[in-house]
C-alpha cells in the first residue's frame, strides 16, 4: 500500500510583487478556476503521484473580528500557500517537482519574502513548511495510478455490457461476474487494460503509523488522571465561553460571493479554504488542539475508507495554523457545489463540524461544543462564506471524477479480485455497474 | 404562536387556482415609478384568505432584485435579500451551477437577461369566460404610463398533463399553517410535511431558524409592517412573503417520442414504457413502486393512491430508476437511512459505520430541499401518437411556465437543480443527468452526459444512450412574492 502525504509552503509576500505574482498564478489558468493541467509554470499534469494542488493567497478580509474581543487587529503579512497531495512519501515529491519545475516555482516563489535567485529552492521550501495539525484522506493507499486505471477498467466493463447486453442479460449474477471476470483478463493479457499490484507498504512508514496509533491513547492514558481532575473546570469554563463568545456572522459581501463562485463548479470536484482567527484564551485553543488531534486520529486510523462520518464526498481535506496559534485555516476537495457541501455537513456531522470550527471568532452559537451552531444554518453559511478564499490556482489529477465514481470503480475491481462470490455479492456487485 | 394572517399573504402561497384555467404571467418593466406606485396601490391582488364561494379572478404580483430598485425601494433594503436574488438567475456562475448552459445559456433567453431582464411579474388568473375583461381592466391608463410590457407568457389549460403527456403536478409538500409541528432533531421517516418557513419567509423552517431577509427600524413609513418573529423591535418587510423563481421550459415534444419510439424499435407501448421510466411515473401518474398501507405525514388522503410511497422497497432503482426525474426531484427519504433506529445505531451511522451498500445513505435529506410548485404549461396539446408525426414548419412552441415558491432559493430551488437535476453524479450513477431536464452538455472528464440507466434487479442494467436534449431553458429570473403589506410599502416609498 503506497500511503498518501501532503505538503505546504506558505510564505509572506513582498507587497510590491503582489500584483507580478496574481499575474504569474493567474497565468496558469484558462479562466478563474479552471486551470491548464501543462502550464509552462508548473505543468502539473507531468507528475503521476499528484492527486490536488492549489496556489492560494491568504487575504484574509475578517482579521477585524478580532475586536469583538476588545483586542486589537494586528496587521499580518499577505501569504502565499502552496500545498498539495501526493502519493508517497512528500519530500520525495518536492524532488521531482524542483526537478521539473524548479524555474517556475522560482518565479513564484520569488515574489515572496525571504527568498534569493541563488537560494536552493527544497531547502527553501522546507523552511516554510506548514504542516496541518489534521488531514483527512478519502481512502488511504488508492494511488493516482490505481484511480486511472480504475477508471478505464470501468469505462471497458460499461462498453462491453453495452454491447453484450443481450447475451448477458438472460445470465444471473455469478454468471455475469465470471464472465466480466473473464473480460477483464483476457483485455489485460492484450495489454488494453492495466491493473497494477500495489507496493509494498514501506516499513518506516508502518512503523511510524502504529507509533501514532498506540501513541496517542497512550498520552491519554498516562494524562488521565490529570485530565479527570481538569474536566470538571474545563467544562465549567467552556460552558461559559459559549454563552458569551460573541457570534459574527454579517452577510458575506455580494461582491466577495459572486468572486467565489467564478472559481467555483467548473468541474464535479471544488476547492474550499475558509481562513479566520481563533478565540482568544487557553481553553479554546485546547480545545482545537484536542478535537482537531482526535479527528486526525479518527482519519487516519479508525474512519471506514471513503467515509468522514458520513460523508462521502470529500476527497483531502485538511486544517493548518497559520503562522503561529492565532490563525487557522481549512483546506479541502469536496464533490458538487458549495450549497449541497455545506448543507451535507450541517445534516451529517454537524456535531464535528460545530466541535471544530466553534473556535473560530463569530461562529454561530454551539451548545457543549457539539450542540446547535451550524443548525443556525442562515448564519452558519454566512459565516462560512465570509471566511471563504478562492484559490487563484487549483489541480485536480482526474478531471470528471467524484469521489463516489472513485469508491464505485475501486469496489468493482475489488470484486473483480474475488474468484467466486455468494449469490447476494455477485447480485450487489453487478448492480455497481 | 400568532396565526398567520391569511389576508396579508398571496393567494398563490395557497392556492393553485386550479378552477381558474386561464393564465397568463406578464414580465414588465418599470417605466415610471410613480405611475407604477399608484397603479400598486389600486391593483386587486388576491389573497390566501379562503372565499365562499371562490373568486372567478385573480392576481399576483412579484419583483425582481432590479425591480425593487427601480420601484425606489433604498439599496439598503434590497441588501438584506438572499444573495442569489439580489445575484439574479443568469448571472454567468449561477448559470453554471444550475447547468443553464449550452442552449439553455441566458445569453440565448426570449427574456430575462440582456436588458431583457423584468422588474415585475403579473400572474392574472380567471375562468376562462372573464379572463380577457378582467387582464384588460387591469391595464388602465396608470399601467401604460408605468409599465413597458417585455413579454407576456400565455398558458394554456392541458387537464393536469405536462406537454409530453404526462400527468403532473401530483406531488406537492404541504405547508404546516397553524405551525403545529415539531420536528425532532433528526426526523427517521419520509414526511410530505414542511415547516411554514420553508415557503413563507419570516417564520421558523425545517431547521428551526428564520432565513435572511430585511429587517428595518421602526419608522413611520413602515409602522403597519409586522415585526420580526425573532427581533421584535425590527420590522419585518418579507414577513408573509416567499421567493418565487421563473422558467420558462420550451418542451421538444416530437423529440422526446420520437426518441422513445426509436428506442422502442417502433413499439408504441414499450415507449411509453421508456418514457415512464424516465419521468418515474406512468403517464396517467401512477408511481412505479407499490403505494404503501402506512400513511405519510402530511400525505393529502385523496392523492394518496398515486403518493403514498417511498423508495424504501426498492433500493437498487429496479423499478423506478434512480435516474428518473421524479425519483432525482424527490427522493422522499428521511435524515437517517434505515427507521426505527436506536440511539446506539444512530451514533455508529453518524460516526460513518452504518450501512455498508454502495448505494446506501448515498442522498442528502429531502426536507430541506421541497419546493412548492405553481406552473403552467404553454401550447397546444399534442397527444403522443400525434407527436410522432412530423411538425409543420411553423409550429408554435409548447412546454412549461415552471414556477416554485421557496424561502431559500439556494437551499431550495437551486439545490434541487443543480444537485439532483443537472448533476451527472447523482445518487451514484454517472454519466447522466435529468432524463427530461438535463442539457447533456460534456463536462470536464464527463464527454458523456446523455445517458439514462435502468437498474436491473440481479440482472445487467439497461443502458439508454445518446438523449437528445428535450428541454430548453427560454428564460428565467428569481422574484419576490411581497405579502400585501410589503406591497403596500413598496408603492408607498
Amino acid at each position: 500500500m503506497t500511503p498518501q502525504s501532503n505538503f505546504m509552503v506558505l510564505a509572506p509576500i513582498i507587497p510590491e510583487r503582489e500584483t507580478e505574482l496574481r499575474q504569474l498564478l493567474d497565468s496558469m489558468n484558462r479562466g478563474p478556476g479552471q486551470v491548464d493541467p501543462n502550464n509552462a509554470l508548473l505543468p502539473f499534469a507531468e507528475f503521476e503521484t499528484l492527486h490536488f494542488a492549489r496556489f492560494i493567497i491568504l487575504e484574509d478580509k475578517t482579521t477585524e473580528d478580532v475586536r469583538v474581543y476588545g483586542l486589537t487587529p494586528r496587521s499580518y503579512p499577505l501569504y502565499l500557500a502552496f500545498l498539495g497531495d501526493v502519493d508517497g512519501d512528500a519530500n520525495a515529491f518536492l524532488g521531482k517537482l524542483i526537478k521539473r519545475a524548479g524555474k517556475g516555482l522560482r518565479k513564484i516563489f520569488s515574489c515572496c519574502q525571504g527568498f534569493a535567485a541563488d537560494m536552493d529552492v527544497l531547502t527553501w521550501m522546507k523552511e516554510h513548511e506548514a504542516p496541518p495539525i489534521a488531514a483527512y484522506v478519502n481512502w488511504r493507499g488508492r494511488t493516482v495510478r490505481q484511480i486511472r486505471e480504475e477508471a478505464m477498467l470501468y469505462d471497458a466493463l460499461e462498453n462491453y455490457v453495452d454491447r453484450n447486453h443481450a447475451t448477458l442479460h438472460d445470465l444471473r449474477p455469478r454468471e455475469i461476474h465470471e464472465k466480466l471476470r473473464t473480460f477483464v483478463n483476457a483485455e489485460r493479457s492484450a495489454g488494453r487494460l492495466t491493473l497494477s499490484k500495489e507496493d509494498p507498504t514501506p516499513i518506516g512508514w508502518q512503523v511510524k503509523n502504529l507509533a501514532h496509533m498506540i501513541g496517542f491513547p497512550l498520552l491519554g492514558l498516562v494524562l488521565s488522571p490529570l485530565l479527570l481532575v481538569a474536566t470538571p473546570f474545563y467544562i465549567f469554563a467552556l460552558r461559559r465561553l459559549e454563552k458569551s463568545d460573541p457570534v459574527v456572522c454579517p452577510t458575506a459581501d455580494q461582491n466577495h460571493s459572486e468572486n467565489l463562485s467564478s472559481f467555483e463548479d467548473h468541474d464535479v470536484t471544488n476547492q474550499f479554504s475558509a481562513m479566520g482567527s481563533l478565540k482568544p484564551g487557553l481553553v479554546r485553543l485546547l480545545t482545537t488542539t484536542f478535537v482537531l488531534k482526535t479527528v486526525n486520529y479518527g482519519a487516519r486510523h479508525i474512519t471506514r475508507p471513503g467515509r468522514l462520518g458520513r460523508i462521502r464526498s470529500i476527497h483531502f481535506a485538511r486544517w493548518v495554523f497559520v503562522a503561529g496559534r492565532e490563525r487557522m485555516i481549512f483546506f479541502s476537495n469536496y464533490d458538487g457545489s458549495v450549497e449541497s457541501y455545506m448543507d451535507d455537513f450541517i445534516n451529517k456531522t454537524g456535531f464535528g463540524l460545530n466541535a471544530s470550527f466553534s473556535n473560530g471568532i463569530g461562529y454561530p452559537r454551539t451548545n457543549w461544543l457539539v450542540r446547535d451552531g451550524c443548525v443556525d444554518e442562515r448564519n452558519y453559511k454566512e459565516y462560512l462564506r465570509r471566511h471563504t478564499l478562492p484559490s487563484q490556482v487549483w489541480y485536480k489529477a482526474y478531471p470528471g471524477l467524484s469521489a463516489i465514481d472513485l469508491e464505485r470503480n475501486t469496489r468493482i475491481r475489488q470484486g473483480l479480485e474475488v474468484s467466486s462470490m455468494t449469490d447476494d455479492q455477485a447480485r450487489d456487485w453487478v448492480a455497481l455497474l | 404562536m400568532s396565526p398567520v394572517d391569511y389576508a396579508d399573504v398571496q393567494g398563490l402561497l395557497r392556492f393553485g387556482y386550479g378552477r381558474m384555467t386561464n393564465a397568463s404571467y406578464m414580465l414588465v418593466r418599470v417605466k415610471n415609478a410613480d405611475a407604477a406606485k399608484a397603479w400598486l396601490r389600486l391593483a386587486p391582488v388576491t389573497t390566501a384568505v379562503a372565499q365562499k364561494p371562490p373568486p372567478t379572478t385573480a392576481m399576483n404580483i412579484a419583483f425582481t432584485a432590479p425591480g425593487l430598485r427601480a420601484l425606489g425601494v433604498p439599496e439598503s433594503i434590497v441588501a438584506g435579500f438572499s444573495h442569489e436574488f439580489r445575484g439574479g438567475m443568469g448571472q454567468e456562475s449561477r448559470a453554471r451551477q444550475l447547468g443553464d448552459v449550452g442552449k439553455n445559456a441566458p445569453s440565448s433567453w426570449t427574456w430575462g437577461s440582456h436588458g431583457r431582464e423584468p422588474h415585475a411579474l403579473l400572474m392574472f388568473f380567471a375562468e376562462p369566460d372573464q379572463f380577457d375583461a378582467f387582464v384588460q381592466r387591469s391595464r388602465d391608463q396608470n399601467w401604460n404610463t408605468a409599465f413597458e410590457e417585455i413579454t407576456s407568457l400565455g398558458t394554456s389549460n392541458l387537464d393536469g398533463d405536462e406537454p409530453f403527456g404526462f400527468a403532473d403536478g401530483i406531488s406537492q409538500p404541504q405547508i404546516d399553517w397553524d405551525q403545529q409541528l415539531e420536528r425532532p432533531c433528526t426526523e427517521l421517516g419520509y414526511t410530505n410535511v414542511v415547516a411554514l418557513g420553508e415557503m413563507l419567509l419570516g417564520y421558523p423552517n425545517e431547521y428551526g431558524k428564520i432565513t435572511d431577509r430585511p429587517l428595518l427600524d421602526s419608522n413611520a413609513d413602515n409602522s403597519d409592517l409586522l415585526n420580526a418573529q425573532d427581533s421584535p423591535s425590527k420590522k419585518d418587510l418579507a414577513r408573509n412573503g416567499s421567493y418565487l423563481v421563473l422558467r420558462q421550459l420550451e418542451q421538444d415534444v416530437r423529440g422526446f417520442w420520437k426518441f422513445l419510439h426509436e428506442q422502442a424499435g417502433g413499439n408504441f407501448a414499450d415507449a411509453a414504457q421508456l418514457g415512464s421510466k424516465m419521468v418515474g411515473r406512468t403517464r396517467a401518474g401512477d408511481p412505479l413502486v407499490p403505494v404503501q398501507a402506512e400513511p405519510i405525514p402530511g400525505m393529502d388522503p385523496g392523492t394518496a393512491p398515486q403518493n403514498q410511497f417511498t423508495y424504501e422497497s426498492d433500493p437498487v432503482g429496479a423499478r423506478c430508476p434512480f435516474g428518473a426525474h421524479v425519483r432525482r426531484t424527490n427522493p422522499r427519504n428521511s435524515d437517517f437511512p434505515g427507521r426505527r433506529i436506536s440511539a446506539l445505531r444512530k451514533l455508529i451511522i453518524m460516526l460513518g459505520f452504518g450501512p455498508k451498500g454502495f448505494y446506501e445513505d448515498i442522498t442528502s435529506s429531502v426536507r430541506f430541499h421541497r419546493i412548492l410548485r405553481r406552473g403552467r404549461e404553454y401550447g397546444s396539446e399534442l397527444p403522443p401518437e400525434d407527436a410522432l408525426q412530423p411538425g409543420p414548419s411553423n409550429e408554435s412552441p409548447r412546454g412549461l411556465h415552471f414556477i416554485c415558491l421557496n424561502a431559500n432559493i439556494s437551499r431550495q430551488f437551486e439545490f434541487l437543480q443543480n444537485a439532483w437535476i443537472a448533476n451527472t453524479k447523482f445518487s451514484g450513477i454517472t454519466g447522466e443527468s435529468d432524463p427530461l431536464l438535463g442539457n447533456r452538455e460534456p463536462m470536464p472528464g464527463c464527454p458523456v452526459t446523455g445517458n439514462f440507466t435502468i437498474p436491473g434487479d440481479g440482472s445487467v442494467r439497461r443502458r439508454v444512450s445518446g438523449l437528445p436534449q428535450f428541454v430548453t431553458l427560454r428564460g428565467g429570473a428569481y422574484f419576490f412574492l411581497p405579502s400585501l403589506r410589503a406591497l403596500r410599502y413598496f408603492a408607498r416609498v
